[in-house]
């Protein structure tokens, strides 16, 4: 019984090793590789990262090549919506050294005192953001945070389903021959927002009348609503699942490259213009070895593969050489200015105010 | 388990200090957690900054009973209770069958339940996915048939949901109640036909009561772990399905709202062990009950 | 008659059990990303599954994981289930209470307890609260394996050894636990593969780097329905099938004087 078992094992570990070295069929990307950075100090790197980022935002092949270059073990942990990364956060001994929360998350996180200053020495490549991009409101200095991708949250639907004059503004969404047909995002800021903006409220608003009529009207949405999802909504959307629903720009963007019966819906009333940052969390016990990791996801070449996988719009302008022209006239990566006129960004609206935020998306999702 | 003579059997002390390691890892990972919660459950909030619960309040288990959340917890008791009646109607007649098989089939027999059962859950779960969802096999098949034009919308619904807790529950339904069946004295169904009883009447005068503690005790699992689940209404369930288990766990890891969360968790519980309980109390005196 | 209509019920039972699993087997070798119309024979999921080295490091954290919760459990199991057989234990019922709840409550109560237990302690989470949150839940099942084992296990053997002369250890050592080492090859058994298989647990108690092999596959099915995942069930299916087989062969032995 043994022989055959340690038999079965070898065989197994045999065939791994050999059929390893087989390609995995990626894709190959045309942007050149990247090159080990020699003013990083080997001797301060640690052997581990833990990075925690948003479903469907960072290729392996950048996490892998970055694992070579350094000798750093990157362990990478995904989550879907910032309250979520907030959450983890906030239970405390997470771990994490990198986040990537939007602009209102980052504000949060630096009111409750969970993120640490970065040493910008590290992080020379700081330099290649675009001049749009730096000296944000928020950290004007990017003490704190540093701009990761940007984009904006949507109606994105499936022509062949849903005749574009069918969806021209965001109550379209509430036709009851939309029933059972819509993904939303799972995302309690972004989904309130699409019914403040019916009532046209401003999606930051703290007036508890204007909220509950949203919720109001959130719930009479839900039977149109098939879905709330926030990871991959774009497989919902192929598969037949759904056929239209407000999705990340970045993920209509790959639904439109997979299949050009798909369109991104900006209506007149606005849209959520959001930026990711990255960040480097309190007491995270990798703070250098994090550094070098946002430097090196700051080199041109690397940002550029970000959004040649996940096409989002992309900060760096060093970067932007490498992004095809397909996708600089796609309007869901590149929206045109005019459509972004009444965009709005979402911001920090206290303790007491996210308690009903969150409290309004429990009930809507019950 | 009869004790022995008190005068060979260590003394009780030294049994303590063999069960102690147990007991202590089952308090601090079982017992202890239940008391936090408990604990938590009647805070107001978590302190800013900091794991610990601040205040003290009942409101979230006033809020529990708000129709909002007290539907969900109907929803799930519904779909538990449907997915115990359902689990009870598709596996007795298979739990039976096996019972009654020659003793040499019978293990083989009930190893073809037990490997789905071991199978990994959340596979069990993605293969119904796989079979239901629009570009599915179910659909595939429909649509190439040609009885359909457009896929049906089979998945990201509460019938998905309630096919992956039958699915997937339905052996901890089987192998309990074949327990059951297999001890029963075959003696009793023999004199129940020499006194002229059809073999319908034998099962249900005989067979059926007999079995009782079996079905009580499957049906008791079944329904628990359906009433409890997160995987199956996550994967399986849209907008509209969403289960205790889901809330609990969008409390904890996304809404921050510890308490709330306890509360619902605890709620959970206390239904639980009450089914437990009754269960306990009904199986017993059936089972001292008269035989008709 | 009755017997030919409970037959092919049977069938049709075994059929509901099997069919989901074993087209999905079959869609692992389907030359399509998406559709489930078949479109060729390949093996590419398979070559791709084996490249993929997140999975890979999930399987080892989850072997880790499932091997030491298996040693701890079924140690601390046979303790508990030797001290409560034929001992007066003053407290016994509080005891056969705690037992009986990880049994009875839904693993969602069992993870949020264990994180709360963790957050509030600022013990940081990774494998070791996975590995301790497995053990606390498997120490129960051993423990109902080997008293059922106890209970059918004849008595006179250790009553003999006792009349030898045998101390309490030496009966244990020399009779009891090897008239039990099939029980306890089992309960361990079971302990690893309720550890392999949790989800919920790990779920709520996992760390950076402390990914398992169940929390892996919810988060491939969640970003998308890669045939990878159909790979990868089918070789867990295969694997489950030898587990299941072992661990009857285990539990059929009876006693061999």
């Amino acid at each position: 019984m043994q022989n055959r078992w340690g038999r079965a094992l070898t065989a197994l570990v045999l065939a791994t090793t050999v059929l390893a070295g087989c390609s995995s069929g990626e894709k190959k990307s045309d942007i050149p590789a990247v090159t080990k950075d020699p003013k990083v100090d080997s001797a301060k790197l640690t052997k581990e990262l833990n990075v925690f980022n948003w479903t469907e935002y960072l290729p392996e092949s950048v996490i892998t090549d970055f694992e070579e270059l350094y000798g750093v073990k990157v362990n990478y942990d995904t989550y879907s919506s910032n309250e979520e990364m907030h959450a983890k956060l906030k239970a405390g001994g997470s771990g994490y050294d990198i986040v990537v929360p939007e602009i209102y998350m980052i504000k949060v996180l630096q009111r409750e005192g969970l993120l640490e200053k970065l040493d910008k020495a590290n992080i020379p490549n700081l330099a290649n953001l675009d001049s749009q991009f730096k000296g944000l409101p928020h950290d004007p200095q990017n003490d704190y945070s540093i701009p990761y991708m940007w984009g904006t949250t949507s109606i994105v639907i499936n022509t062949e389903k849903i005749k574009p004059e069918e969806v021209k503004t965001w109550a379209d969404l509430w036709k009851p021959e939309f029933k059972d047909r819509l993904v939303m995002p799972d995302d309690a800021r972004e989904t309130i927002a699409i019914a403040l903006r019916v009532d046209g409220q401003s999606i930051n608003t703290t007036d508890k009348a204007a909220l509950d009529k949203a919720k109001e009207r959130l719930l009479a949405l839900k039977p149109n609503v098939k879905a709330f999802n926030n990871d991959s909504p774009k497989d919902l959307l192929l598969g037949g699942e759904v056929w239209g629903g407000v999705v990340w720009s970045g993920e209509a963007a790959l639904v439109i490259r997979e299949s050009d019966k798909f369109q991104y819906v900006i209506p007149p009333e606005g849209v959520t213009l959001w930026i990711d940052n990255m960040a480097i969390p309190k007491g995270a016990p990798n703070k250098y070895t994090a550094e070098v990791f946002l430097n090196y996801l700051l080199t041109p070449e690397v940002s550029a593969r970000l959004s040649e996988e996940y096409p989002y719009g992309n900060p760096n302008k060093g970067a932007l050489k490498y992004i095809p022209e397909t996708d600089k006239k796609n309007p869901a990566i590149f929206p045109a200015a005019e459509s972004l006129k009444k965009a709005e960004s979402l911001d920090d609206l206290g303790d007491e105010m996210n308690q009903i935020y969150d409290q309004i998306w429990t009930e809507i999702k019950g | 388990m009869t004790p022995g003579p008190a005068t060979s059997r260590p003394s009780p002390w030294k049994g303590w200090a063999i069960l102690a390691p147990g007991v202590l890892w089952l308090l601090a990972l079982v017992a202890a957690p239940l008391v936090l919660m408990l604990l938590y459950s009647l805070a107001s909030r978590l302190a800013a900054g900091s794991p610990w619960p601040e205040g003290f309040s009942g409101e979230h288990y006033i809020r529990l009973i708000d129709p909002l959340y007290f539907k969900i917890f109907v929803r799930s008791i519904f779909q538990a209770s449907l997915a115990a009646l359902f689990s009870l109607a598709l596996g007795y007649p298979l739990a039976y069958y096996i019972a009654r098989s020659p003793l040499a089939k019978r293990d083989r027999l009930l190893l073809l339940v037990i490997i789905p059962f071991w199978t990994n859950f959340l596979v069990r779960t993605y293969a119904w996915m796989v079979m239901l969802r629009a570009q599915g096999v179910v659909n595939s098949l429909l649509m190439a048939t040609g009885l359909i034009s457009e896929p049906l919308p089979l998945l990201y619904n509460e019938v998905a949901v309630q096919v992956g807790l039958v699915y997937t529950l339905m052996p901890l339904l089987i192998l309990p109640l074949y327990a059951n069946l297999e001890k029963m004295d075959q003696r009793l169904l023999d004199a129940a036909s020499d006194l002229g009883a059809t073999p319908s009447a034998a099962f249900w005068s005989v067979t059926w009561p007999l079995s009782r503690p079996g079905v009580l005790l499957g049906c008791m699992m079944v329904f628990i772990s359906a009433f409890g689940m997160y995987l199956v209404p996550d994967l399986m369930g849209g907008a509209r399905s969403i289960m205790v288990g889901n809330l609990i766990q969008n409390q904890f890891l996304q809404a921050r709202n510890w308490p709330f969360g306890a509360a619902a968790a605890l709620a959970l519980t206390a239904i639980v062990l009450g089914l437990a309980l009754l269960v306990q109390r009904w199986g017993r005196l059936d089972g001292q009950g008269v035989r008709r | 008659m009755k017997g030919r209509w409970l037959k092919l019920y049977a069938w049709f039972a075994y059929g509901f059990l099997y069919l989901p699993i074993l087209i999905l087997m079959l869609l692992s070798f389907n030359a399509s990303r998406t559709s489930s119309v078949w479109k060729g024979f390949t093996l590419d999921w398979y070559v791709k599954l084996l490249s993929n080295d997140l999975l890979w490091e999930a399987v080892r954290n989850s072997l880790v994981v499932a091997v030491s919760a298996a040693a701890l459990s079924t140690v601390l199991g046979t303790m508990t289930a030797l001290a409560l057989n034929r001992n007066r234990i003053p407290g016994r019922m509080l005891v056969e209470g705690l037992l009986y709840l990880p049994l009875i409550l839904p693993d969602i109560v069992l993870g949020v307890g264990a994180l709360v237990l963790f957050t509030a302690l600022g013990i940081k989470l990774g494998l070791g609260t996975i590995l301790a949150a497995h053990v606390g839940t498997s120490i129960s099942y051993v423990v109902m394996v080997l008293r059922a084992r106890l209970a059918d296990m004849d008595q006179n053997l250790e009553d003999a050894a006792r009349d030898l002369g045998a101390t309490p250890w030496q009966t244990i050592r020399y009779v009891t636990l090897p008239l039990l080492a099939p029980a306890i090859l089992a309960g361990g058994l079971l302990a690893f593969t309720l550890s392999l298989d949790d989800f919920i647990l790990s779920f709520f108690t996992a760390g950076p780097g402390a990914t398992t092999l169940p929390l892996r596959i919810y988060g491939m099915v969640k970003t998308g329905l890669t045939p990878e995942v159909n790979a990868l069930s089918t070789v867990l299916l295969l694997l489950t099938g030898l587990a299941t087989y072992l661990y009857q062969r285990l539990t059929k032995n009876g006693d061999k004087a």
